[in-house]
């Protein structure tokens, strides 16, 4: 959950870009000042999608965090932003100044779309299927700061392992890859069988050759990256989408609503997302919570011709949430 | 099928070295490979011993991660055997 400024109403004088202007408590959340239980210290949220930043601005915002942190620290947000602690709000102006002055950004709270997080992805990630980085920037770019009822929360996984935890995100994207196997390439060596943790493939004990159960599998392409021949090939790549999951006092798992959703599709399922929930969510609730009252059905009709062709097997519900 | 494409995998290619990592973890069971595989001539072929279970299932991958081609496998009771050609 984040801290949320508890003094409604109450205002401060503070000096923003080179003014002095009176400030609502309330409206520093939407620039990424979180305040501290502290007297006149908030926390500075920094804006990093996906949890990246390069070295030599990592540098630059050590020398700022240093200079105004009255305790010389930072802390690595759970959604993977880089926050400075104990800051004065006298220095607002000119912390936010510093902080442009080296290319960089604060973040926002509050109900708006967040700053996305992600995995490493398959720019460096051995088990990575997709861009989660590029994707998380793309979002980012797009949509941050976008007003919504409540905060909405994105996240990019990418694979089934699903660290960037998609499903207890508003709206999450998680790595996936269908399998098709080749037979003349197939020398039936059993490494397939083998890597298939799903016992989605097991071999035939005559011939050594793959039978594949698609049932069991959850499409993470282990078989793909280890056969020797190139006898298991790609057949759709895309995203496994997850809406309305959260954390928080009350959570909630999120809801497969669409799989195989190809990178450039991904703009289309936000934006139809975020329209359904301004119409039908209310002030100060999560989609999660308007999926619970309006219905999982009203949402999926409503994303229509969107979701058509990317349906989710109906055998990927039970065998996500087995035990094993 | 007809026009069946054979695979170009044959069995019983001749290894230039080989190394038994039966009982080694991953990832030293990786390293040790890659350690190897390095110090072997383009084109020389590496026969490995590797466990089932984790070790199969990781270090194949990882050999054709880094661009090596994995020649020939062989199932031995608990234990696989493959053979790697070095690619550079």
């Amino acid at each position: 959950m984040d801290h949320f400024v508890e003094d409604k109403g109450k205002s401060v004088i503070v000096e923003l870009e080179g003014e002095s202007e009176k400030i609502n408590f309330d409206d520093l959340k939407s620039g990424g000042f979180i305040k501290q239980k502290q007297k006149d210290l908030f926390t500075v949220r920094l804006r990093c999608p996906g949890g990246s930043m390069p070295t030599d601005k990592l540098v630059e915002i050590s020398k700022i965090a240093k200079k105004y942190s009255k305790t010389g620290e930072v802390h690595f947000s759970f959604r993977q932003s880089l926050e400075i602690l104990h800051v004065d709000y006298n220095d607002f102006g000119k912390i936010v100044e510093e902080i442009k002055g080296v290319g960089w950004q604060v973040a926002s709270c509050g109900p708006r779309v967040r700053v996305p997080t992600a995995c490493g992805g398959c720019s460096y990630n051995p088990n990575g299927l997709t861009d989660t980085q590029g994707m998380a920037n793309m979002v980012d770019e797009k949509y941050f700061g976008n007003p919504t009822h409540h905060k909405f929360k994105m996240s990019f996984s990418g694979c089934p392992i699903d660290c960037a935890r998609t499903n207890e995100m508003d709206l999450g994207f998680q790595g996936v890859i269908s399998p098709e196997w080749k037979e003349p390439l197939c020398t039936g060596c059993t490494i397939c069988a083998e890597v298939c943790k799903e016992d989605a493939i097991v071999a035939d004990p005559d011939t050594g050759k793959p039978i594949f159960d698609e049932k069991k599998c959850i499409y993470c392409a282990d078989c793909i990256r280890a056969c020797p021949t190139e006898a298991w090939v790609e057949k759709r790549k895309g995203h496994l989408v997850r809406i309305g999951g959260k954390h928080g006092r009350h959570p909630v798992n999120g809801s497969m609503v669409a799989i195989f959703i190809p990178d450039e599709k991904v703009p289309e399922v936000i934006e139809r997302t975020i329209e359904w929930y301004r119409e039908k969510g209310k002030r100060g609730e999560r989609i999660a919570t308007t999926l619970s009252r309006v219905g999982l059905d009203d949402y999926k009709k409503f994303m229509g011709s969107t979701f058509e062709g990317y349906e989710v097997p109906d055998h990927l519900e039970g065998i996500i949430w087995q035990t094993k | 099928m007809a026009d069946e494409v054979k695979p170009e995998v044959k069995p019983e290619v001749k290894a230039n070295d080989s190394i038994d990592l039966r009982g080694v973890m991953c990832p030293t069971n990786f390293v040790k490979t890659k350690l190897k595989l390095e110090s072997m001539e383009k084109g020389q072929v590496l026969e490995v011993l590797l466990d089932t279970g984790e070790p199969i299932q990781n270090v194949p991958k990882s050999v054709k991660e880094e661009g090596h081609k994995i020649v020939e496998v062989n199932r031995e009771g608990d234990h696989f055997k493959i053979k790697i050609e070095v690619s550079e």
